[in-house]
């Protein structure tokens, strides 16, 4: 599903230029599980960027589903984004003058489905994560996990394949966390791509897999100690 | 984009913007209303000139005899071209593109009595086609001269408005004049109608207002003037003067022996031409105030574009959200337009309304003057409605094009991450 090559990815501010990735390769199959793991500043959130299409890497070979990210044009990789994967924040990033229909139903929107068929499905997704009755409630109406669901019905609206999850627990409380990651599993099971960012090693071990990130690097090194590393970290 | 969502957008930005809004609101309102009451001005003037042009006819042209200026089949130059009474039926006969053809006899300085008041005025021996082509319409109880009086040679009178009041007093009410005698070089004759009071912007003899007139048969009978002062004519539905003119020269030169390639022989004025450079004028005066008009609002413009750019800032991590989730760059630039719309539309609504308010609240106004009879009220049209309308969805667009562009070119990735 994933094939990344040498990935590369520079910022570059004012005269200087800070190199995030600096020769990545991975390699994801369909329906993997994986955990992205690793220090602050090692670069998880910009090679998430980059999987979820919202960036491009300076350098290397980045494969989705055989299309090659880097040559595709900015209305390409929109389509990309609305279709085949799913973003779920650390800080939700929903709309917050928009109800949690309308904040479902937007991606659909984009998508140019009818009114009828965008009803049926923001319907069935809010009632699959528990929240069919707060359908015409906003953001600021609801708890950080019932947010977080919204999110989560939101990153599913057009079924894409591969769903990115930016430390999707990182602002919950415990048991909302939980609640999360159960859904996570689930729709795993449902044949989903899931790759989760974050410093919980808990929740990274509930993966199949786990890619460790140091310095814009793999980190091939001693697998126990990074996990205490990170540990320490979260 | 659902609509209810735009309008949340939009309510939302207000509320955190208010003041900013209705400021920016209140500069377009005023925009509008200045270059709306601007070309309500003058159109106002327009349409109150373009009345007053008709004053002196609508659609006719005025033909007066000249002096040939080239010898013509053994006659030579210098030779003086007259016209005569049955010159009306000859050119009726001869010529089917006229609607309605007419004639003048003019006299200066006649001695009219009535009573023991004698003045000295002009008087005309007229047409009854006068009514329609000269617009000598007569007040309420009273009548213009007819083709009995033509045929009959009856010594009547129709007087100008101003002369009425000259001979028999501004407070005399016309019911008691209309029936009177009058002396015109000791002669009497019976007045039987009064002018409606007409603004004329243009004459060839004086104001209508100060003219008696008379059957010009009588006027022939009694005066015996050999010659019309001039002939009026006007052009039958479908003509202009432009179309006809070398007809006429050519069948008035067939009877009066001229070339009718000979300018001189003739002498003509068409209305019509006067009244298109007129309009044409008047044009220029209209683009000219709506110019004006128009930088006013483009200055409420910039204001819209500055609050744009403003919310763009604040909702830059909104676009990143809409980015990621697969929000094509045009649907951004579209949202944005769409709001920059909405402003100023709603804004130019305001205006709009307010400016027709305030024309049909000035024309309900009790005033009359000279300077409103010349000037005339500002008047908001259907085309300044259209044009205004036009002018706001442009510079809406363009004050919406800019920072839409600037919002639809942010990278998502450092959209998302914004503060």
């Amino acid at each position: 599903m994933i094939e990344m090559t040498g990935i590369r990815k520079a910022y570059q501010t004012g005269k200087i230029t800070f190199e995030a990735l600096r020769g990545v390769d991975i390699s994801i199959k369909e329906n993997e599980y994986i955990a992205i793991v690793g220090p602050s500043g090692s670069g998880k959130s910009t090679l998430m960027n980059l999987m979820g299409c919202l960036d491009k890497p300076t350098g290397g070979e980045f494969y989705l589903d055989t299309e090659r990210v880097e040559t595709l044009s900015p209305n390409q990789l929109a389509d990309i984004r609305n279709r085949k994967v799913g973003f779920v924040f650390q800080a939700f990033n929903l709309l917050p003058y928009a109800t949690a229909y309308e904040n479902v139903e937007l991606p659909l929107l984009y998508a140019g489905l009818s009114g009828k068929e965008r009803k049926a499905r923001v319907t069935e997704l809010l009632n699959r994560v528990g929240l069919g009755d707060k359908m015409a409630n906003k953001p600021t109406e609801m708890s950080g996990g019932e947010m977080q669901r919204v999110a989560i019905a939101r990153a599913l609206a057009n079924k894409p394949k591969l769903i990115l999850a930016d430390e999707p627990t990182g602002n919950l409380d415990t048991k909302s966390g939980r609640a999360i990651v159960e859904i996570f599993n689930d729709l795993w099971k449902d044949g989903h791509t899931i790759v989760i960012i974050t410093h919980d090693m808990h929740i990274a071990k509930r993966c199949q897999r786990i890619i460790r990130l140091k310095d814009g690097l793999l980190d091939t090194g001693n697998e126990e100690e990074e996990q205490e590393q990170s540990l320490k970290v979260a | 984009m659902k609509p209810s969502i735009l309008f949340n957008v939009f309510a939302q930005d207000f509320k955190k913007q208010r003041k900013r809004m209705v400021l920016t609101l209140m500069a377009i309102l005023w925009g509008t209303m200045s270059i709306m009451l601007l070309l309500a001005y003058g159109e106002g003037m327009k349409d109150q000139f373009s009345k007053n042009l008709n004053g002196l006819g609508e659609g006719i042209v005025i033909l007066w005899g000249g002096q040939t200026s080239v010898p013509f089949q053994g006659y030579g130059k210098g030779r003086r071209i007259h016209l005569h009474p049955e010159d009306v039926d000859y050119l009726k006969g001869r010529m089917p593109e006229l609607e309605i053809v007419a004639a003048e006899y003019i006299r200066w300085g006649a001695e009219i009595k009535y009573k023991d008041k004698l003045i000295s005025e002009r008087i005309n021996g007229v047409y009854p086609e006068y009514k329609e082509i000269r617009n000598f319409i007569p007040e309420m109880g009273g009548r213009m001269i007819n083709e009995l009086d033509m045929q009959s040679r009856r010594r009547v009178a129709f007087l100008g408005n101003e002369v009425k009041n000259r001979l028999f007093g501004y407070d005399t009410p016309d019911e008691n004049i209309i029936g009177e005698t009058i002396q015109i070089n000791s002669t009497p004759y019976t007045v039987i109608g009064i002018m409606q009071p007409k603004i004329q912007m243009s004459s060839y003899q004086g104001s209508d207002e100060d003219v008696i007139a008379i059957p010009a048969t009588t006027f022939h009978a009694i005066l015996g003037d050999p010659y019309l002062d001039n002939i009026i004519f006007k052009p039958a539905e479908g003509f202009t003067f432009e179309d006809i003119e070398s007809r006429l020269f050519s069948v008035m030169g067939s009877k009066y022996k001229f070339d009718p390639n000979d300018d001189q022989t003739l002498h003509t004025w068409d209305i019509m031409e006067e009244r298109k450079v007129t309009m044409d004028i008047f044009q220029v005066i209209q683009y000219f105030l709506g110019f004006v008009g128009g930088l006013t609002l483009i200055i409420a413009a910039v204001g819209v574009a500055n609050i744009m750019y403003v919310s763009i800032k604040e909702r830059t991590r909104e676009i990143g959200i809409k980015m990621a989730i697969g929000a094509r760059r045009i649907y951004i630039l579209m949202q944005f337009i769409v709001e920059a719309l909405g402003i100023t539309f709603l804004g130019g609504t305001l205006g709009i309304c307010s400016a027709y308010l305030l024309t049909e609240l000035f024309k309900m106004v009790p005033i009359e003057s000279e300077v409103l009879n010349f000037m005339g009220r500002p008047t908001v049209s259907l085309e300044i409605g259209i044009t205004v309308t036009v002018i706001l969805g442009i510079l809406g667009f363009f004050a919406g094009l800019f920072p839409a562009m600037k919002a639809a070119s942010v990278n998502p990735n450092e959209a998302l991450r914004y503060e």
